[in-house]
């Protein structure tokens, strides 16, 4: 194989000799999702990411941290600043946040996390530091590798570091709760509400922006149902289900159990989970091939398969 | 240029259209003869798009009408080992459309359906040759419209903002194409069928759908996409504010970011082509302004009142001397109209231009403008701005007559140095036009050669065989950038 060439980071060259170029590998973060895409291979070596927040530019709405930091420390460092990520809270890694490539339930209100990560370093199969995206917050030069590693499992590539961008915080967010609402008629009705959750019977939404289009807001949905003020109402749990969002009207599906729904997105929280979604084999030879490129030996996240469930 | 170069040896070759070729009897047998053009006239069309390369070489000219024509049509190529090039309206400023060793070239214009507004899900599914605008009209009615408006968009395609990952001034709130796509059926270099991403919110699976937006038709042809419908906005602030330097109209951009508003736009435009826009259509711009700031916001209007008095007041702060708000929507589209037609306005003054595309962190478009005015002084070039402020995209306009002695020379010169100060100022090639041919040379820059090779497996993971559009994107000294590297054209055929 090819030497590895040096960066001029101690801190991402300390994390690709660690990664090495020959053995089974996982990074490991806050293992929230750990069972995502399968078990791990037996025999696999597993190592953290680095840490820290390498760079924070609120002016610029961009912030280049460290893969094994914590998304609750780097939210916490934005926060001081009024902005946050698309990046979900829920006691994990970003790295791992960007390798399993969920969305917060708050991402109507948040962003996107796949266009989020406007830059990613990783560590190659063969212990190379590769870099993709730029820095900048519109950006076509070239093959958009950030996207291709966010999602990915870690099947690709070993995440190091990401450039993020950032986003405001609205000045106020309030929770509403209501158990007399049509949820979709709520959708319909705001022109860019906040998450909507509906469990079947009870729906909580949050509405953000200035002070003066939230009581607007609020006074509007009235003409809905009966709502009050409640606390910002924890994660939803449960098996992750994607749906068409209109699919959302025949809730629930078939096997789902109870669940809660994230009305206008797709997502639903369930308790039982979705049946496998298989890729066809056109598909399946891209991710096959895909594979093979960037891990010819196999040896990144061993037993994880990006699409099998 | 040194793939021109050798797309131009190429185009030297000999020139004889052969009636009994069999690839063209395969491609009019499968769509129909007027359907597939030979003639010189159109092969000379469309081996040009609206960059300033020359030496494009288009071999059979097919206009699918359908998805399965256009997986014949690539299953042909395949078998007669010929590239194909996929393009929309050719508007193009990076050469990504034009076609290099003769390969058999795709038009998707004629796929122009509005298939399905699918309001449910909140998405319309579109044929790749739909235009831009004409797709924003079809939605308006039903409350909707697609955020993505480059200039172009009066006639570029759904299929060419796919390719480019497209933007536009209303990007900087609403984000550019990838954003607005949730699904594109594509017909794979290899002739299948396949439909990335999907209308779901987290489809199974790399994201695909994601990498294919912006890989400027490297990885396939888009035949069917998913767009997202984007609810049209209540209530609108438009705003002018007019600085005596370009330097105060930067600093007021990232003034007002720093402040944590992100306005729907806010274009930049300086002495040059604010005057040009004046005598071209009259949208009451200031000429005496050294740069005027178009800043719009959106949204429910009690809120977007705050944000425009905030922007107003950072601009006092930053030294405007004046302050504009547009009162109705006839003085709103007048300031957009100067905006949108800057580029036509250009043509009054000489009859060429190179527009550039990079982007740099936008606490640097002050001093970056700095260097491209000195630039174009060591050149003895006029070079206009006309830019996404908001999120840092500058396009510097070099304006010039291309009759005079060695101008093409200074021209491009001075196009390097404006890439090379962008990129010492910590910004990128390009925000919206790519790489196509004019900045492969440039990649070495930005990228380290592990980098390269990261992005060309990952374009071999969708084209093991350099099937589509090769000679793009990628610096040469990587497989599919390198024209020569393509199988021989048979001789005679296609010179």
């Amino acid at each position: 194989m090819t030497a590895r060439l040096y960066s001029t980071d101690p801190v991402l060259d300390a994390f690709a000799d660690d990664v090495g170029s020959d053995d089974p590998i996982a990074i490991v973060g806050g293992q929230t999702r750990w069972e995502t895409g399968g078990e791990l291979a037996a025999g696999t070596r597993t190592i953290a990411a680095p840490i820290g927040i390498v760079d924070y530019i609120p002016e610029e709405m961009i912030v280049t941290v460290r893969a094994g930091t914590t998304v609750a420390e780097l939210h916490a460092e934005l926060e001081s600043k009024g902005q946050w990520t698309a990046l979900p809270e829920r006691g994990g890694t970003v790295g791992g946040a960007i390798a399993v490539g969920e969305n917060d339930f708050r991402r109507p209100a948040r962003g996107d996390i796949r266009s989020a990560v406007l830059q990613v370093r990783y560590i190659s199969s063969d212990g190379q530091i590769v870099t993709g995206g730029g820095p900048t917050v519109k950006n076509v030069s070239g093959f958009d590798v950030p996207r291709l590693v966010t999602g990915s499992l870690g099947t690709l590539g070993c995440i190091a570091e990401v450039l993020l961008r950032t986003n405001p915080i609205p000045s106020r967010r309030q929770w509403f709760e209501s158990t007399d609402v049509d949820p979709f008629a709520l959708h319909e009705l705001l022109l860019a509400p906040g998450p909507i959750l509906w469990d079947g019977a009870t729906t909580r939404v949050m509405l953000h922006g200035h002070e003066v289009d939230v009581d607007a807001d609020a006074a509007r949905i009235n003409v809905l149902g009966s709502f009050a003020e409640i606390e910002a109402p924890p994660a939803p749990s449960g098996h992750r289900w994607s749906l068409p969002p209109a699919d959302l009207r025949s809730l629930p599906s078939n096997g789902m159990g109870t669940f809660v729904a994230e009305i206008g997105v797709g997502i639903v929280h369930a308790e039982h989970p979705q049946p496998s979604r298989p890729l066809s084999p056109a598909v399946q030879l891209i991710h096959e091939r895909m594979k093979a490129e960037f891990d010819p030996t196999g040896r990144l996240n061993p037993g994880r398969q990006v699409g099998a469930h | 240029m040194s793939i021109l170069r050798r797309a131009s040896q190429i185009a030297r070759g000999a020139k004889s259209d052969a009636p009994a070729d069999p690839l063209l009897a395969a491609l009019q047998a499968a769509l129909d003869p007027d359907r597939v053009k030979i003639d010189d006239a159109h092969r000379s069309l469309l081996g040009k798009d609206a960059s300033v390369f020359e030496g494009g070489n288009a071999g059979p000219i097919c206009y699918p009408s359908t998805t399965a024509e256009v997986a014949e049509i690539v299953t042909i190529a395949a078998q007669f080992d010929r590239a194909v090039v996929p393009r929309g309206a050719g508007t193009g400023l990076a050469g990504g459309a034009i076609p290099l060793g003769a390969p058999v070239v795709v038009a998707v214009t004629k796929m122009n359906r509005i298939l399905e507004i699918d309001e449910a899900n909140g998405v319309a599914w579109v044929e790749p040759g739909v235009v831009n605008l004409d797709l924003t009209r079809h939605l308006t009615p039903l409350g909707y419209h697609f955020a993505p408006d480059p200039s172009s968009q009066q006639v570029c395609t759904i299929g060419g903002n796919v390719a480019n990952n497209s933007g536009g001034p209303h990007c900087l709130a609403y984000g550019v194409t990838n954003a607005h796509i949730l699904a594109i059926e594509v017909v794979t270099p290899a002739g299948d069928i396949v439909m990335l991403g999907g209308i779901d919110p987290e489809p199974s699976g790399y994201d695909l759908r994601g990498v294919f937006v912006g890989s400027e038709g490297t990885l396939g042809i888009a035949t069917k996409v998913a767009v997202k419908l984007t609810k049209n906005r209540p209530a609108v602030r438009t705003l002018l504010l007019s600085f005596s330097s370009v330097r105060d109209a930067a600093n007021t951009v990232s003034g007002v970011i720093a402040a944590g508003i992100v306005p729907a736009a806010m274009e930049v435009m300086d002495q040059a082509i604010t005057q040009a826009v004046e005598n071209y259509v009259g949208a009451g711009y200031p000429r005496d302004a050294a740069a005027v700031l178009l800043a719009e916001v959106d949204g429910p209007a009690d809120g977007i009142d705050i944000d425009a008095n905030r922007i107003r007041e950072i601009g006092l702060a930053n030294h405007a001397t004046e302050v504009r708000l547009a009162t109705d929507d006839a003085e709103r589209t007048l300031l957009w109209k100067g905006r949108k037609t800057a580029f036509g306005a250009v043509a009054q003054i000489a009859p060429n231009y190179y527009l550039h595309d990079t982007v740099v962190p936008r606490s640097q478009l002050a001093d970056v403008l700095d260097k491209i005015y000195a630039i174009a002084d060591a050149h003895d070039l006029l070079i206009m701005n006309v830019f996404h402020a908001g999120d840092g995209n500058l396009h510097p306009l070099i304006v010039f007559d291309g009759r005079e002695d060695g101008v093409l020379d200074r021209v491009h010169a001075a196009g390097a140095e404006i890439i090379e100060a962008s990129l010492a100022a910590g910004g990128v090639l390009s925000g919206e036009h790519g790489i196509g041919v004019e900045k492969q040379g440039y990649m070495e820059l930005l990228f380290s050669e592990i980098d390269l090779d990261h992005q060309n497996r990952l374009r071999r993971a969708f084209d093991p065989v350099c099937r589509a559009n090769p000679g793009k994107v990628l610096p040469s000294g990587h497989s599919c950038a390198d024209i020569q590297q393509l199988r021989s054209v048979p001789a005679g055929l296609w010179g």
